[in-house]
């Protein structure tokens, strides 16, 4: 296997570069700016009126459907890449072995579209 | 073959070459706030800024400044750490976005095999900060206002990675300068046209930007996720989101533009003011965008997502993958 | 040197994030440092010239999986210190499921021994001058087609099971009909009038829009498609100077 991390030094000093500026920009306000807090000013904003529960609460389920089908995407485009890529030296194949792959998937995602899954209101 | 094993000298080229990129990028991101309500206002038929400078050109100095001398409002309820850590993170992550952004044949500065894959998966994590900034601020607004972007740009996200996927199809390579040179007979905004809309319309989502820009959706939800944030910190995740709009118009033309090469050969030295001038051109199509349509319902915008576009690029990439192979024009992978 | 030196680097903070996320006592913190730990796992991929694995590594854990786990821990308003009151009565059977699996890892790790013939009978060295996503690309879709469909199968159940554990059906929610709305024709819903000058309405004589499908009903049909909100161009976050 190749020794690929020298490679990545430019992306390092990227980090470091913006980590670095960053920093200095909020760090720079905090410091040149009057800090004047009091309670008023610190609550949570809510149009004026008192802040009357917890902002973090459960939430609508349909969110957490999303998340999971969005992983289950993912992971198929994360099989797509090296076949992408290789379909010159795999053929035909290649090519019937995904279609297989994506017509399970979209068997699957058949079901969610009648299921009503993809459904907002 | 290592940082400190060989020569200090390159470590200080590197960094001389990351500066080099950088300090014209947030010149640039500045800038383009600058001609975003320059164009706005000329699609408005009014004049925008044009008090601080000649034609309002120091403007983008003028609210840097403001900005700074601002209080940075740190809310009682939040999560000190996080909270400032948040817009940090977004204005990082498309700052180091561009480490493998090739601006001409051989001037990407990370040169690396998987470049494509890194730009993916940068993008996928935009969605951290605006998470963290929503659940650290402890306010409802910002929680609704993160919830959705999150959602939003998760279901955007797939249909993206079908197109990026097409891409390398007809590329062959992962590498971002290869992709370019596979476009040297045809730029693949024609060949992969449908693709190639999808494309931009995802990057809009995924910015979220105008037409869909409910995460923010100040008339319902004061500003979304960054509802209490104040001074540099809310001024990061402005620049944020520009230099993202930036990055992601870089994208587009690498993967569908033919990055640096010159339109019809016309003077093909001038690789990075092709590079630039293609930006800038995707650049006035978002503020177009912006300018012309109005805001999708949040129904609207997951089936365009989900019903839409995500069983459209797949078929068009199993299309695409089909026509390459029967006509024997797949690349042969190196 | 350098890659021994990353080596370590990458696997100490992989272990001391790990360790803090069992150990932390913000759910929130935990799943922030488990992105930390599949970063520096990304960063031992990358050392052993994996890069195709290390970036599907941070796509697939850090930009799906993780923004799931931090969706529950955020949203779900569990009270860990109610979880954590059982301790003191759990700890023994604790203590002794984990001294059990600590004393197999010994054993496993005493005894393993890597055959010095092994590294040549490797089921498929990586072929030299081919980028590593390419070699995987090659193998995972030809020779190991049978556990790729296995893959489709398995991602297939778990969009189904997704499925039948979340979604509700809930009927009083009202959904958009495109096909329903393009279909209508103004002459259905809008009575043109010639008036009188200054003659006025008769009250009594103001038509309710015909409905031509009785069982268009349940969908409103005076509800308004969308009228694509307020103008956002100039109330945008963008501090207009003068």
């Amino acid at each position: 296997m190749p020794y690929v991390l020298p490679g990545y030094l430019p992306i390092l000093v990227f980090m470091v570069i913006a980590g670095v500026i960053a920093v200095a920009m909020v760090g720079g306000s905090l410091l040149a700016a009057r800090q004047k807090p009091y309670p008023e000013k610190l609550s949570a904003y809510e149009c004026g009126f008192e802040a009357f529960d917890d902002a973090r609460r459960p939430f609508d389920v349909r969110y957490y459907l999303v998340a999971i089908l969005f992983i289950i995407f993912d992971l198929e485009v994360a099989f797509l890449f090296p076949w992408a890529v290789s379909l010159g030296a795999t053929r035909l194949f290649g090519f019937l072995s995904m279609m297989g792959f994506l017509g399970v998937l979209t068997v699957g995602f058949i079901y969610e579209w009648c299921k009503g899954a993809l459904e907002w209101e | 073959m290592s940082f400190w094993d060989t020569d200090p000298g390159h470590l200080i080229l590197v960094l001389a070459e990351a500066l080099a990129l950088l300090v014209p990028l947030l010149i640039g991101v500045a800038y383009l706030t600058y001609a975003e309500r320059k164009v706005l206002a000329a699609i408005q038929m009014r004049r925008g800024p044009n008090v601080v400078g000649p034609f309002g050109l120091m403007q983008p100095f003028a609210d840097a400044l403001k900005m700074i001398m601002k209080e940075t409002v740190i809310p009682s309820g939040a999560n000190r750490a996080l909270f400032l850590f948040a817009p940090m993170l977004t204005f990082g992550l498309a700052m180091i976005a561009w480490a493998v952004i090739p601006v001409n044949a051989g001037w990407a500065i990370a040169d690396i095999n998987v470049g494509v894959l890194y730009l993916f998966a940068i993008s996928s994590m935009g969605v951290y900060g605006i998470i963290i900034a929503g659940w650290a601020s402890n306010s409802k607004y910002a929680f609704l206002g993160a919830l959705r972007s999150a959602a939003q740009m998760v279901s955007y996200e797939v249909s993206m990675g079908f197109v990026i996927v097409s891409v390398l199809l007809v590329a062959g390579s992962l590498n971002l300068t290869a992709i370019v040179e596979a476009q040297r007979t045809v730029w693949f905004c024609i060949p992969l046209f449908p693709m190639f809309i999808i494309f931009f319309i995802s990057t809009l989502a995924e910015t979220n930007r105008s037409p869909f820009d409910l995460p923010e959706g100040e008339s319902e939800i004061v500003a979304g996720f960054f509802v209490e944030y104040s001074s540099m910190s809310f001024a990061l995740f402005f620049l944020g989101e520009y230099a993202n709009m930036m990055l992601m118009s870089g994208m587009t033309t690498i993967l569908f533009l033919g990055g640096w090469l010159a339109p019809f050969g016309i003077l093909p030295m001038l690789g990075p003011v092709w590079f630039v001038l293609k930006i800038c051109a995707c650049l006035f199509v978002f503020i177009w965008v912006r300018g012309t349509f109005p805001r999708y319902r949040y129904d609207q915008l997951m089936r365009l997502g989900w019903k839409v576009f995500l069983p459209a690029s797949l078929l068009w990439l199993v299309i695409t993958a089909g026509v390459l192979l029967a006509t024997g024009t797949l690349p042969v992978p190196a | 040197m350098a890659p021994t030196f990353f080596f370590y680097l990458f696997s100490v903070v992989l272990v001391l994030c790990a360790a803090m996320v069992v150990s932390s006592r913000n759910p929130v913190h935990s799943v922030l440092f488990l992105i930390g730990a599949f970063f520096n796992a990304a960063g031992l991929f990358l050392i052993a010239g994996a890069e195709f694995l290390a970036f599907i590594l941070v796509i697939v854990y850090v930009g799906a999986v993780a923004v799931l786990f931090l969706f529950v821990v955020m949203m779900l308003d569990v009270d860990f210190e109610q979880l954590r009151s059982g301790l003191q009565r759990y700890l023994p059977v604790g203590i002794a499921v984990g001294v059990l699996l600590l004393a197999e890892l010994v054993s496993v790790l005493v005894g393993w021994h890597v055959h010095p013939a092994a590294t040549a009978v490797r089921f498929a060295p990586a072929p030299a001058g081919v980028s590593n996503t390419v070699a995987l690309g090659e193998l995972v879709y030809t020779k190991y087609i049978l556990l790729f469909q296995a893959a489709g199968l398995v991602l297939l159940v778990a969009m189904i099971g997704a499925i039948v554990l979340t979604l509700r059906d809930r009927r009083s929610s009202r959904h958009q009909r495109i096909a329903v709305q393009n279909a209508r024709v103004p002459g259905e819903t809008v009575e043109l009038r010639t008036m009188a000058l200054g003659g006025g309405v008769p009250v009594a004589d103001i038509l309710r829009p015909r409905l031509t499908q009785p069982d268009a009903i349940d969908d409103d049909p005076l509800e308004p498609t969308h009228h694509g909100g307020h103008h956002p161009a100039d109330a945008h976050h963008a501090p207009e100077g003068r």
